[in-house]
């Protein structure tokens, strides 16, 4: 295949993707939007004042990029595990598998409709959050340049869980029993500074904590966590998953018999 | 001259210890058009899904146009066109965006894919279907959807997994025009039916294959001139009392007007007439009791499975 050729077949998948998701917009970007008003209202508004500060910083604003980051982070593993999942549910992953498209179109592919989706989700909470709170920028190459990398990160991992899964059963129990765990503890809600030294440690274990306080520090210029082991966590970890999930396809785990 | 598909040594053993190929051997010309018979299990979705990269192969080879699969897969896998046995396309898609996408794994630029997905939409009598979701075809357009979507990047080999199956008569007639035009305009077609009429009406060229063997590989022509036998049907003008007992002639006799004769290949038929016109037994009508190759097909897969029980 000559570069123009996978050009246009990356094209195809990622349009693909992007138009799947776009048509069943009530399913897909509505429902966090709407879950995310809620937090703003319940944890921001309600309980929020009753708080008060954290880090020097009024509750609704200090929770605002941890919303973000929660809402980018399960919609862009949701929107490939579900359709890589799909796909093989429905054998049109076939379609690819057959045609000349390399492993890694297909793989960039589908990461470009789970960041489509993670951004498309992320800047809606975004405008609605501006509802409840002013938008403090403190640094918007960060905000840009974290909020990718999650989502490809996230992305990649759906894929893997869609490569494994063997029911739609097996599309949620990640999400439900790891991510959703790991992304409430990463403090979205708190600063890990409030914690006891041994819970303080652990918290260093969860990735999701770099990237939701480098997103942070995008936006208030705070941070638990530093910037630059932020950014070598995320990478490094779309570097494993990149890898790990070209040799899935290669080998045709799941796919092919 | 090139063959379109060489298949050498195909062996596949799957998870499990169920051996589906035993060591396939195989060329098919270009420009043929091949049918590969075989009762249920016999390894033929295997050796499809082995061409057409969906199954990993044990051990042997593949090429197609001379360009090997495991070395050349890309240039490989844009020579072929695959119409599987079950529908695997995007349910929740519009028609022409399944057989536009198609052509962009390809390749193939947007606005020709769509110009390409209007030709064979239209080819295939589904033009006017093009913006409905694929899930609401009814089966027969579901099959003809495959076809365009198997053509759209114009493959030199195509094959065909049973893509008549379940289709009413007047489709699967109009799917054999316009697979001999596609073949005559220099596609190679394999094909695979359970439709023994469709091997013996579109074929030149035939392999039985069963247990992961192929038990048989030859022309058309050749296979059904091994046959020794044909059984005919004659509806007699008047019932019959008492069956005819004619030298050398085997009958039977389905209801009072109808009977059944084996005619041997080198008998003339005309000999069992001045017979039954001795008799003042009248014939109306005669027809070929069964498909001729289904009989042969029968003959070789029941030898075969003969020689393997010894």
């Amino acid at each position: 295949m000559t570069p123009r050729a996978k050009l246009v077949a990356l094209r195809t998948i990622a349009t693909r993707e992007i138009l799947r998701f776009s048509r069943i917009w009530i399913q897909t970007v509505l429902p966090p939007v709407m879950t995310m008003a809620l937090y703003f209202i319940i944890f921001g508004n309600l309980i929020g004042p009753r708080i008060g500060q954290m880090d020097g910083f009024n509750y609704m604003e200090f929770i605002i990029p941890g919303l973000i980051m929660m809402a980018v982070i399960t919609n862009s593993y949701a929107n490939v595990v579900s359709s890589f999942y799909g796909s093989k549910f429905q054998r049109h992953i076939e379609e690819m598998i057959i045609s000349p498209t390399p492993n890694y179109i297909i793989l960039i592919g589908y990461v470009l409709g789970g960041v489509a989706r993670g951004l498309s989700v992320g800047v809606a909470v975004t405008l609605v959050s501006m509802v409840f709170h002013p938008l403090n920028i403190h640094s918007l190459g960060v905000i840009i340049s974290m909020i990718l990398l999650t989502s490809i990160l996230f992305s990649l991992a759906g894929l893997i869980n869609g490569v494994y899964a063997k029911s739609f059963d097996d599309i949620s129990i990640i999400p439900t029993f790891v991510l959703t765990p790991l992304t409430y503890l990463g403090g979205i809600f708190y600063s890990i500074s409030m914690l006891p030294e041994f819970w303080q440690t652990l918290s260093l274990g969860n990735p999701i904590l770099y990237m939701v306080n480098a997103f942070r520090y995008g936006f208030l210029g705070v941070s638990d966590i530093n910037l630059a082991m932020s950014y070598m966590i995320s990478i490094g970890f779309i570097a494993v998953l990149y890898v790990f999930s070209l040799y899935l396809l290669r080998t045709g785990h799941g796919i092919r018999s | 001259m090139t063959a379109a598909l060489t298949i050498s040594g195909l062996k596949k053993t799957y998870k499990g210890g169920h051996v589906a190929l035993k060591g396939i051997d195989l060329d098919v010309a270009q420009g043929d058009f091949y049918g590969l018979l075989g009762p249920n299990g016999a390894g033929k979705t295997t050796i499809i899904g082995i061409i057409s990269s969906l199954v990993n192969k044990t051990a042997g080879s593949v090429s197609i146009f001379g360009h090997d699969l495991a070395t050349e897969p890309a240039a490989a896998k844009a020579c072929l066109g695959l119409v599987p046995q079950e529908f695997n396309f995007n349910m929740f898609e519009p028609v022409i965006e399944v057989v536009a996408n198609q052509a962009g794994y390809y390749g193939i630029e947007r606005n020709e894919a769509f110009e390409r997905a209007e030709k064979y939409l239209k080819h295939l009598d589904l033009w006017g279907k093009r913006r409905d979701i694929a899930r609401t075809l009814s089966g027969g357009m579901k099959r003809r959807l495959m076809i365009a979507r198997a053509l759209v990047h114009e493959p030199r080999l195509l094959i065909l997994d049973e893509p008549t199956a379940g289709v009413d008569i007047e489709i699967r007639r109009s799917m054999w025009r316009f697979l001999r035009e596609i073949n005559a305009a220099g596609t190679t077609i394999i094909l695979t039916t359970h439709y023994l009429e469709e091997a013996e009406s579109l074929c030149r060229n035939i392999g039985i294959i069963n247990e992961g063997v192929l038990i048989e590989n030859t022309t058309t022509k050749k296979l059904l001139n091994t046959l020794r036998m044909e059984t005919f049907v004659l509806d007699l003008a008047a019932p019959l009392s008492e069956l005819p007992d004619i030298e050398n002639q085997k009958l039977v006799q389905l209801d009072d007007t109808t009977i059944e004769a084996d005619i041997c290949r080198d008998d003339s038929i005309n000999a069992l007439f001045d017979e039954l016109s001795k008799r003042d037994i009248r014939v109306l009508s005669m027809r070929n009791k069964a498909n001729r190759l289904e009989e042969l097909f029968m003959d070789l897969v029941d030898s075969g499975n003969t020689r393997a029980a010894s």
